[in-house]
C-alpha cells in the first residue's frame, strides 16, 4: 500500500495518454458487457432449460400444429409424467414494437411443468374463474404498468376472432415471478379452452408444441424415442428432444452466437492488448533513468518488477471495472430492443470473468516492460536521466 | 553504522580494481589495478579529466556496478560480490546519492521524493514523515515540502537530493558532481552543506571538475587514465 502513491503518480504522468487509454478500455469492457447480454438473451434458455423436460414438436417443422389429444396418449407412455401444450399467438400490445410472447396454455399443468415460475394461489383460483384470464410476468407488467383487474388488449395477426376480429381482450388475473434472474418472465399466457372456443375453426384442437415432464432425466433419450415411436407413421409425426437442445437449435437458427461473440471478444482484447502493452512499455521506457534511481536508493529487481506490474494492472481493473460497472448499469435497464431479447441480462458470472478479463489483460500489457525494468542495469539507466 | 569491519582504520577498502567496458568487439579499460583507502569520516574529493574513470569509480563504491577483477570492500563487505538482491538492500541502508542533475521524480512533491528510500523500511506513515521533515529541515527547506521539484530551483532541487541521500541516514554518501549544475552561490551552499554533513560523521566522497569545490574536502585525489595519483594530471 505503501507503494500507492508512487505507482498512481507514474500512471498519471502523462494524463492525455492515460485517458485515451483508460477510454479505450472502458469502451471495450462495455462492448464485453452488451456482447454477454446479447448471448444470454439468445442462448441464455438452455442454461435454465430443465433437464427433466422435453419438448415435442411437429417433424416437419415447429409451425406445423400438433392435435391436442396427443396430450393424453404421451401420458400413457411410460417414464412420462406430464405433458402440457403452448400455441404460438404472435401479438402485440398497442404498437408492433411492444412484441412479447403470448401463448395460450393449460393453468394447471403449465405452471406444474415450470416450477421456476410461481403464481400464488388465489390468483390461480382467479384464473381457473375467469376464461378470459391471463397472467402476466412480472417484467411486462412492470413494463406496461399492468395491474391485477386491467383488461388489456392483445391484437394478433395470425389468430382472428371466428368473427375476424384481431383484437383480443384479456383480464389480467395475476402476475406471476421467478426467482432465477436468467428466467424470462415477460410473457403473458392465458386459457387454452377460452383461446379453442374463440379462435377460427382451422386451428381447432391443435397446439404448437409440447413440453413432457419426464420422471427420470437419465431417461430422456429413451423417452424421446418412445414419444417419436409413438406417433410414427401418423398425420403428424413428432420430433421430440430435450428442452435444452430445442433453445440451442432455435438460437442456432442465427448461427452459433457463443462462437461469434466470442470471436467478436477476441478480437477486442487483442487489439486492446497491443494499445495497453504499446502504452506501458513506452510508459516505461520514457522514465528508464528514474527507474535507476530507484535501483540505486536501494529497491530491489523484484520491487521494480512489482511496481510496473501494478502500474499496469491498476489501469487495467480499474478502467474494466468502470467499463464493467457503466455495461451493467445500462444493460440494468432492460432489452434495449423493445422486446425481440427478452432475457437481456449480463450474467453475474459473466462479470466476475469480465474482472478476471481486466486482471489478465494488466498482467499481460505490462510483464514485458515490468521484465525491462528489472532487468535495468543502474549505471545505464543513470545515464539516460 | 556498518557492524564489521575488515580494518577499522577504513570504511572503505579498494583493492586491484580493473574494470573495463565493452564497445563491440573493443575492450576499454576504464579503471587498472586501482587501490584506494577511505577512513570513516573523511570528505575525499575524486578529481580528474573527463574519461579518468571518476563516476565508474564512485559506482562501484556505490554498488552500482561490478568490478572485472578486484574487491571494493565497505565496512567490511565486499559488495562486488554480494548478490544483486543483497546489493540492493545494502545500498538502501548504507549508501546516499547525490547526482549532478538531482535526478528527482518531477512526478512527486520534495516530501515524496524524500520519502522514496524509507519506503524500504519498516517505518510507518507517520514515522516516515517525520524523518522526512527532519531531513528537509537539516537542508534548509522546511517551507518547500508540498512543492512539485519542477517549481523548485536547482539548488533548492539540489538539496531535496542531499536530503533524499541522507533520510535514512547512511554511513557513506557519494555525490557526483553535486554543483556541477548549480550557479557558484547555489553551488557553494551545497559545499557548505555537505561539509555540516561531514561535520556531523558523514563519510563524503564527492567527484567532481572543479577545484574551488575540492577545497572543501578534507582529501583529494586525482585519476588520470584509470589510476589514482596525488598530483592534478596536466
Amino acid at each position: 500500500m505503501k507503494f500507492l502513491h508512487l505507482i498512481w503518480r507514474n500512471l498519471m504522468r502523462k494524463k492525455l495518454r492515460t485517458s485515451l487509454t483508460l477510454l479505450s478500455i472502458v469502451v471495450a469492457f462495455i462492448l464485453f458487457g452488451f456482447l454477454c447480454a446479447i448471448r444470454q438473451a439468445l442462448v441464455g434458455g438452455v442454461e435454465v432449460a430443465g433437464r427433466d423436460r422435453l419438448i415435442v414438436r411437429d417433424k416437419v417443422s415447429i409451425i406445423n400444429l400438433l392435435p391436442v389429444t396427443y396430450k393424453q396418449k404421451m401420458e400413457r407412455i411410460p417414464g412420462v409424467e406430464l405433458a402440457t401444450h403452448q400455441t404460438w399467438f404472435g401479438g402485440h400490445y398497442q404498437d408492433t414494437r411492444n412484441f412479447f410472447m403470448q401463448n395460450p396454455v393449460e393453468p394447471e399443468d403449465f405452471f406444474k411443468v415450470h416450477p421456476e415460475i410461481s403464481l400464488p394461489k388465489e390468483q390461480m383460483k382467479a384464473w381457473l374463474e375467469t376464461r378470459t384470464g391471463a397472467v402476466v410476468g412480472r417484467k411486462s407488467a412492470e413494463k406496461y404498468n399492468w395491474k391485477i383487474g386491467d383488461k388489456v388488449p392483445i391484437l394478433t395477426p395470425i389468430w382472428p376472432h371466428s368473427d375476424g376480429d384481431q383484437t383480443w381482450t384479456f383480464d389480467i388475473v395475476g402476475i406471476y415471478d421467478s426467482t432465477d434472474k436468467r428466467t424470462d418472465t415477460t410473457p403473458l399466457f392465458f386459457r387454452y379452452d377460452y383461446f379453442d372456443e374463440t379462435r377460427p375453426n382451422w386451428g381447432k384442437g391443435q397446439v404448437g408444441w409440447y413440453t413432457v415432464k419426464i420422471k427420470d432425466p437419465s431417461q430422456a433419450v429413451k423417452v424421446a424415442a418412445a414419444i417419436d415411436s409413438e406417433f410414427e407413421n401418423s398425420p403428424n409425426e413428432t420430433k421430440t428432444e430435450p428442452e435444452g437442445a430445442f433453445v440451442q437449435a432455435w438460437a442456432s437458427q442465427i448461427g452459433d452466437i457463443t462462437l461469434i461473440v466470442e470471436a467478436i471478444l477476441a478480437a477486442v482484447f487483442f487489439t486492446l492488448l497491443l494499445v495497453t502493452g504499446n502504452a506501458m512499455a513506452q510508459a516505461v521506457r520514457e522514465r528508464t533513468g528514474e527507474l535507476g534511481v530507484l535501483k540505486a536508493i536501494g529497491f530491489s529487481n523484484g520491487q521494480m518488477l512489482g511496481m510496473v506490474l501494478a502500474e499496469s494492472l491498476l489501469m487495467a481493473v480499474l478502467a474494466g471495472s468502470l467499463g464493467l460497472g457503466l455495461a451493467w448499469m445500462m444493460i440494468s435497464r432492460g432489452d434495449p430492443t423493445g422486446g425481440l431479447l427478452p432475457m437481456f441480462v449480463f450474467p453475474v458470472t459473466d462479470l466476475v470473468i469480465g474482472f478476471g478479463i481486466a486482471a489478465l489483460l494488466g498482467f499481460a500489457s505490462g510483464i514485458f516492460p515490468a521484465v525491462q525494468a528489472m532487468r535495468l542495469r543502474v549505471a545505464d539507466a543513470l545515464r539516460r536521466m | 553504522m556498518f557492524g564489521v569491519m575488515s580494518d577499522s582504520n577504513f570504511l572503505v577498502q579498494i583493492k586491484g580494481v580493473d574494470k573495463m567496458f565493452h564497445r563491440g568487439s573493443e575492450d576499454i579499460s576504464v579503471l587498472r589495478d586501482l587501490n584506494l583507502n577511505v577512513r570513516p569520516g573523511e570528505f575525499l574529493a575524486l578529481m580528474g579529466p573527463s574519461g579518468s574513470g571518476k563516476s565508474t569509480l564512485l559506482n562501484l563504491i556505490g554498488g552500482l556496478d561490478q568490478p572485472t577483477h578486484g574487491t571494493v570492500s565497505i565496512g567490511g563487505e565486499n559488495v562486488a560480490t554480494m548478490p544483486s538482491r543483497q546489493l540492493a538492500a545494502w545500498r538502501a541502508r548504507h549508501v546516499g546519492f547525490v547526482f549532478q542533475l538531482y535526478n528527482l521524480l518531477p512526478t512527486l512533491t520534495a516530501e515524496r521524493n524524500v520519502e522514496l528510500p524509507l519506503l524500504l523500511t519498516h517505518l510507518s506513515r507517520a514515522e516516515r514523515r517525520k524523518h522526512v521533515e527532519a531531513a528537509l529541515g537539516v537542508v534548509g527547506l522546511s517551507h518547500r515540502t508540498r512543492h512539485y521539484t519542477r517549481t523548485l530551483s536547482g539548488g533548492e532541487q539540489q538539496r531535496v537530493g542531499i536530503a533524499r541521500a541522507i533520510v535514512t541516514d547512511p554511513t557513506l554518501l557519494l555525490c557526483d558532481e553535486p554543483t556541477g549544475d548549480l550557479d557558484r552561490k547555489a553551488g557553494d551552499e551545497i559545499l557548505a552543506l555537505l561539509r555540516a554533513l561531514n561535520g556531523q560523521g558523514k563519510t563524503i566522497i564527492m567527484v567532481t571538475h572543479d577545484p574551488h569545490a575540492s577545497h572543501s574536502a578534507t582529501r583529494t585525489i586525482y585519476l588520470n587514465k584509470g589510476q589514482i595519483s596525488d598530483t592534478m594530471p596536466e
